[in-house]
């Protein structure tokens, strides 16, 4: 985890009385000059880009060429920083991500912040630091923004909303109803690392090695298989409710059935211990920097090498295969032989008692 | 991971499998007592490998599911009282008493927490010294330690506003309750492993005699399950009702001496009612005299609190091993895993969900 950064207020224009509040106050949320300073002196430095740098009602963006992906998403993690990220990083690498997964390029992102009363700047910058290196490391500007303050035990410290646009080349047309019996089911690494990287430290579970979070921006992965393979059929990335969830969304949309290996799923083994621990299903388990691709058998060893070649799809694996028996079913063949259903849950995963 | 895969070696598995269909001149019906064992069965298709050989009837060991739905009533009624803070295990949250369930207590304001041992809500009590922390404690004889640790420290340590809701319930008089019944289709038992490695299994010799069944105490790993079974199948096609540990890495003969000395302060021995199965006497623990202070049901006055189960729900023979899930009328329909009427439904551990959740899926194609 990085250094918590603080606030430079060396540069403020009007010192006083606002250099006294080393945290959130209702005015910032007010529209007045503690807004005007929380933007001048937070938000543009982190994020600048001549577009923002405005400050208009709105951006103004030059149109792009090809069809838009817009996305929209909110950020309520606790705690706000964890190993391997920050709700900064999330919020900019969510909303990537799922621009992504329509294989378009991500271009623009809005971020919104609603912010509780009593919340240390120094973490609001340390934050917005994060999302400013998020946003360069993808390549996507951050254009327009929003803070509202809300009074002391209304927020949860920090939330943040970030929609975004993204680009796509007309000869690409990836959605969750396209996978077709005999394709191949990719998935790009390691899962329920994000998830239990959440909980150890939510809940001080203390493992004998820290997991980290696996956010990460995908967007770069998904440009080099479109590079090859531009007729991918389905990208998705497993974040809430886990692999299990979104192979289970795709059978349904799809109306086929989806059969994964288990012994070909690749799980960290501090991952799985803390799973085993509390009874868990790393299938279950968010990811934030993975993506499962469903293709054409004909392209699927190549897209897998490829995908190996990414700095964040080292331990890609084919997982599994598309039928079209049992129609919007997810079932796994487990390593001792047999097989399973893997169902959607119904909310979240919750520990077992033995 | 160290003492985990090498008991998930589907090699070893198949083997073992085979093994047993090879042993089985018939299909043998075998109950499984404890819900962590039905969980690893399905969770792994184990049932499936051993299809002719043996039908895996799943018992009333899910903790979960058996706590009557009185007492579940009881926990929400307290958990609804305002300032307290109310602590259980995690699946204890999605069970529904007669009208809601602790998560909709939790939305509409109650402090209910999950937590992962009961000294966890002990240490929630002594940070919170002006609050009432209560802890669901239930379970079979594998939690009761820790339970009964927790009370014993709130005495020792004088922490007044800490109480336990108890519904802890025991497997050797459930054996019995299920052997006795008329309609008892089951021909071999295995003993949960954790229970035992608390308890010893000394106390099963009787009941192997008695009622002329094999009982293997068995583990949880794939590996576990599968030999139990094949030495349970054995007993069973050598007509030799023994007692046989096939856990031994985890239990002893004797148990958990130190454990047991201190269940024996901490609870004494009561009747229990069991969702879905009714009044078993002597089959489970209450607080003693010396730690009835710390028992939230005094406390909170929730002790004439009665409710009746769903009309519908079946879930009572699903738990003997008399009816298959998919045969109770209300099976998929009226009672799903998202609208449970009976305790089999509730838990992921509970053989009705189990089985609405993998059990329908009969062939996969070969994969790649």
């Amino acid at each position: 985890m990085s250094t918590i950064l603080r606030p430079d207020f060396s540069k403020w224009s009007c010192p006083l009385p606002l250099r006294d509040y080393p945290s959130i106050v209702l005015g910032h949320g007010g529209g007045g000059q503690l807004s005007s300073e929380l933007i001048e002196h937070i938000f543009v430095p982190a994020f600048r880009n001549t577009a923002l740098e405005v400050m208009a009602d709105s951006s103004v963006l030059p149109r792009p060429g090809g069809r838009l992906a817009f996305s929209t998403d909110s950020y309520v993690v606790q705690p706000l920083f964890f190993p391997g990220g920050s709700i900064g990083d999330l919020a900019v690498n969510g909303t990537v991500n799922d621009l992504a997964m329509s294989g378009a390029r991500p271009l623009y992102l809005s971020a919104g912040f609603i912010l509780e009363e009593g919340f240390p700047l120094s973490q609001l910058a340390a934050i917005v630091d994060r999302m400013g290196a998020a946003a360069r490391a993808a390549e996507v500007q951050i254009v327009t923004g929003d803070t509202k303050v809300v009074e002391k035990g209304h927020g949860d410290g920090c939330y943040i909303n970030t929609a975004g646009v993204g680009v796509i080349e007309d000869y690409i047309h990836i959605d969750p109803t396209r996978a077709q019996a005999g394709d191949v089911v990719i998935l790009s690494g390691t899962i329920g690392d994000h998830g239990m990287a959440i909980m150890s430290v939510r809940e001080g579970l203390e493992f004998e090695t820290v997991i980290e979070s696996d956010s990460a921006a995908l967007h770069t992965m998904v440009a080099s298989l479109l590079e090859f393979a531009p007729h991918i059929h389905v990208l998705r990335d497993p974040t809430r409710g886990g692999l299990g969830s979104t192979l289970n969304e795709i059978a349904g949309k799809s109306r086929v059935g989806i059969v994964i290996d288990e012994r070909r799923l690749p799980v960290a083994p501090d991952v799985q211990s803390a799973c085993e621990l509390l009874g868990m299903d790393p299938i279950y388990v968010p990811n934030e920097g993975k993506l499962v691709a469903i293709v054409d058998p004909s392209v699927a060893e190549d897209v897998l090498a490829r995908m190996r070649q990414h700095e964040h799809g080292h331990k890609a694996a084919m997982i599994g295969t598309v039928t079209a028996s049992n129609p919007g079913m997810l079932a796994a063949k487990t390593a001792m032989g047999g097989t399973r259903m893997i169902p959607l849950q119904i909310g979240e995963q919750i520990p077992r008692i033995c | 991971m160290k003492y985990l895969d090498e008991f998930r070696d589907g090699a070893i598995a198949q083997r073992l499998a085979r093994e047993i269909r090879q042993t089985a001149t018939r299909t043998w019906a075998i109950m499984e007592v404890c819900g962590g064992q039905t969980h690893s069965i399905v969770r792994h298709g184990l049932d499936q490998l051993l299809d002719g050989a043996v039908e895996m009837i799943h018992g009333p060991g899910c903790p979960v599911c058996v706590t009557p739905l009185e007492l579940i009533d009881k926990a929400l009624a307290i958990a609804s009282h305002p300032g307290i803070i109310f602590c259980s295990f995690g699946d204890m949250l999605r069970v529904p008493g007669s009208q809601i369930d602790l998560f909709r207590v939790k939305a509409e304001g109650g402090d209910v927490r999950v937590v992962y041992s009961p000294l966890d809500a002990l240490q929630i009590a002594r940070q919170n010294p002006d609050r009432e922390v209560v802890f669901f404690g239930i379970g079979f004889e594998t939690t009761a330690p820790a339970n009964a640790m927790a009370v014993h420290q709130a005495k020792m340590q004088r922490i007044p506003n800490f109480s336990m809701l108890v519904s802890h319930v025991l497997v050797p008089p459930a054996i019995e309750a299920i052997m006795s019944s008329p309609t008892c289709r089951v021909q071999a038992f295995l003993a949960a492993g954790h229970v035992c490695s608390v308890m010893g299994y000394w106390q099963y010799y009787p009941l192997a005699a008695r009622y002329k069944v094999p009982i293997v105490i068995t583990g949880f790993e794939p590996l576990d399950l599968l030999e139990g079974i094949r030495r349970t199948v054995k007993l069973l096609e050598a007509g030799t009702p023994q007692v046989e540990n096939a856990y031994e890495r985890a239990v002893t003969f004797e148990g958990n001496q130190a454990a047991q000395k201190l269940l024996a302060e901490v609870f004494e021995v009561s009747d229990r009612s069991w969702r879905g199965i009714g009044e078993i006497p002597r089959s489970g623990w209450k607080l003693s005299a010396a730690y009835r202070d710390f028992d939230a049901e005094q406390r909170f006055s929730v002790a004439d609190i009665r409710a009746n189960g769903s009309p519908i729900c079946r879930s009572g023979e699903v738990l003997q091993g008399n009816l298959k899930p998919n045969e109770c009328a209300g099976f998929g329909k009226q009672c799903t895993p998202r609208h449970p009427l009976g305790a089999t439904m509730v838990s992921t551990e509970g053989a009705c969900a189990a089985y609405y959740n993998y059990g329908r899926f009969v062939a996969v194609d070969s994969i790649r």
